[in-house]
């Protein structure tokens, strides 16, 4: 019966999908339509083909499948995301790389949202709804809730990013950043997210552990947030359906404000309530010793969330937006420290007596390192926001070099230390295919990301300052363009970091495929299993 | 209901609730006996690592833990 009503639900978003390519008035919201006409009439066809002999969900295994797919696309995507960003930063050192053919298309412009969401929302997306599957399911002792909507969250979920990509090259955006897909990709995101909120409250909701162990509380902020976030920054009418065109509600200072209230918090809830959920769950699991202090992870989590939903207007000093409001940002963003190192302290301290498996496990040295980068973009973040620092850094390359010591240092070393925690495990592999090569990726990327936040420090800073020089008349010395010239080596310096850490980010996909198809299977599904007392 | 009326409540009783919220957790992490508790959900990792629990009779339903 359910098979039917799939049936006839595919069969009518197929048929639709269709003429709305047909009535289409631009090109983006045609290939979308068509993107998705395709997707509807596959699930037709393995809908039709399975019906019956699909086997029911066995309650006594955990759900598995969907975080291997996630895993397989998280390394995907990564690599794709990581590709994407080396060819733009050499496109700002070298501008002859916006080639005239591509005009439109594959310039700088229309690559760089392409960049921000391949890596934080397809490579971190899928290695959060991945990780957030395997820790709620384990932590909660409890097959995942909802039978098959786990695949319907994860094939949703990746739709929704080939939709946002395609759309971005062919020019639908609402030029909003961090939030560019167009609304029809925003209500589709929304209706996965709430099957993904379902699918892991339904878990915890069955659970027979009877406390939520402090990782879940971390993923659920993080599912919870980013839905209120998303459904409030894309309030807007669009101007046809069936155009890719939509104007936003909000106007003004008031539209900024929703912007950076929204891009804030993707960052805090995002970027770090989700990936700190990754930490205490992995972190313990490689320590194979308990969180430092379970009393301070609870005090990190609510001072978390009550301090970071107010730190926005510090992305909107010196404009409209009114004194108060972004003196209001900056005080939150300092109290900010206090948590954010608190949780730094907690994941570090959480090795107190094993800090000799630094010495013999790379995996450990990574997340080691990410919550070292963690603690040193989350002190930078704070004093940035400062109104006097943020005049010189604001506008410049210290804020990229910034985000890119969070970015590439925090969440990507310890999504790294998750995906080789977990392919092992997952795959049911004695371990993985080469430890030498996990250190390769280690220092190729520690090497990349010094490179980049180094340069882009000293880029940023010099830029300020040439920005503000004025000579014994009052008038400023400096034109724009000369500061981009005065840019060119650090630019440079930056592409060869993202190239380091491009190749560490290719080097374990080689390492995690031979894992899987080199290594030996293991009988018994568990591998580093710890004994249950 | 209208905007000043949210706004007056926002900036008064809603901020006590929220500040005696913020407040109440850092007391409620410290009650007496919270260390023991602490101890056994800190270890939750370490447990149940490759099936569900409470599943040795396949298709068993929910029983709750010891």
């Amino acid at each position: 019966m359910w098979d039917y009503i799939k049936l006839i639900a595919l069969g009518l978003v197929a048929v639709f999908a269709a003429i709305a390519a047909g009535y289409a008035r631009d090109l983006a919201y045609q290939v979308n339509a068509v993107e998705v006409m395709l997707v509807a009439a596959l699930a037709f066809i393995w809908v039709l083909r399975t019906m019956g002999s699909r086997q029911p969900a066995a309650e006594n295994e955990y759900f598995d499948g969907v975080i291997r797919a996630g895993v397989i696309a998280t390394v995907f995507w990564g690599v794709v995301g990581f590709l994407v960003a080396v060819v733009i930063a050499f496109q700002l050192a070298y501008p002859a790389l916006n080639f005239e053919w591509a005009q439109g298309y594959l310039n700088f412009g229309k690559l760089r949202p392409l960049h921000t969401s391949a890596v934080i929302f397809a490579f971190g997306g899928n290695a959060l709804i991945a990780s957030s599957y395997y820790v709620v399911q384990r932590t909660s002792a409890a097959r995942l809730w909802g039978g098959g909507l786990g695949w319907f969250v994860f094939w949703g979920y990746n739709l929704f990013i080939v939709l946002a990509a395609t759309g971005y090259i062919l020019g639908a955006t609402q030029s909003k950043e961090y939030a560019e897909p167009e609304w029809y990709v925003d209500i589709w995101l929304t209706i996965v997210w709430v099957a993904y909120l379902l699918t892991f409250l339904g878990t915890i909701f069955k659970r027979k552990e009877p406390h939520i162990y402090v990782a879940n509380w971390f993923y659920l902020s993080f599912i919870v947030t980013i839905a209120m976030l998303h459904v409030v920054n894309n309030l807007a009418i669009p101007v046809s359906v069936f155009g890719s065109k939509s104007v936003q509600l909000f106007s003004g200072v008031q539209d900024a404000m929703t912007q950076w209230w929204y891009g804030h918090n993707a960052v805090g809830f995002f970027l770090t309530a989700g990936f700190l959920g990754m930490m205490y769950y992995f972190v313990p699991k490689q320590a194979e010793r308990p969180v430092y202090s379970y009393k301070l992870s609870i005090v990190h989590f609510w001072a978390l969330i009550f301090l970071y939903i107010w730190a926005g207007p510090h992305h909107l000093h010196y404009t409209a937006l009114p004194d108060w409001a972004s003196t209001l940002g900056m005080v939150f963003s300092i109290i900010l420290w206090m948590p954010s190192w608190g949780g730094m302290i907690n994941g570090l301290m959480t090795l107190s007596g094993a800090w000799d498996k630094l010495r013999t496990d790379p995996i450990i040295r990574m997340m080691v390192v990410s919550i070292g980068f963690y603690g040193m973009s989350t002190f930078e973040g704070p004093m940035m926001s400062i109104k006097a620092v943020n005049s010189l850094s604001h506008y410049t390359d210290w804020t990229i070099g910034h985000v890119h010591s969070g970015a590439l240092g925090w969440n990507g070393m310890i999504t790294f230390g998750m995906l080789y925690f977990l392919v092992p495990r997952l795959w049911a592999r004695e371990g993985l295919y080469s430890l030498k090569l996990v250190s390769w990726h280690f220092w190729l990327s520690t090497i990349g990301i010094v490179l980049y936040a180094a340069s882009m420090w000293v880029a940023g800073i010099m830029q300020g300052l040439m920005w503000r020089e004025v000579d014994s008349q009052g008038f400023l010395v400096n034109a724009f363009a000369d500061t981009v010239a005065a840019m060119h080596p650090m630019f440079v310096v930056r592409a060869l970091g993202g190239v380091l850490y491009l190749t560490g980010g290719i080097i374990m996909a080689y390492n995690l495929y031979m894992t899987v198809a080199r290594k030996p299977r293991v009988e018994a599904r568990s591998v580093a299993a710890m004994p249950a007392e | 209901m209208d905007y000043h009326l949210l706004r007056e409540f926002a900036d008064s009783w809603f901020l006590i609730f929220l500040f005696v919220f913020f407040i109440g957790v850092f007391l409620w992490v410290f009650r007496p006996g919270a260390r023991k508790t602490y101890e056994d959900t800190s270890a939750i990792p370490f447990r149940n690592e490759d099936k569900p629990a409470s599943s040795e009779a396949s298709g068993s339903r929910r029983t709750p833990q010891e």
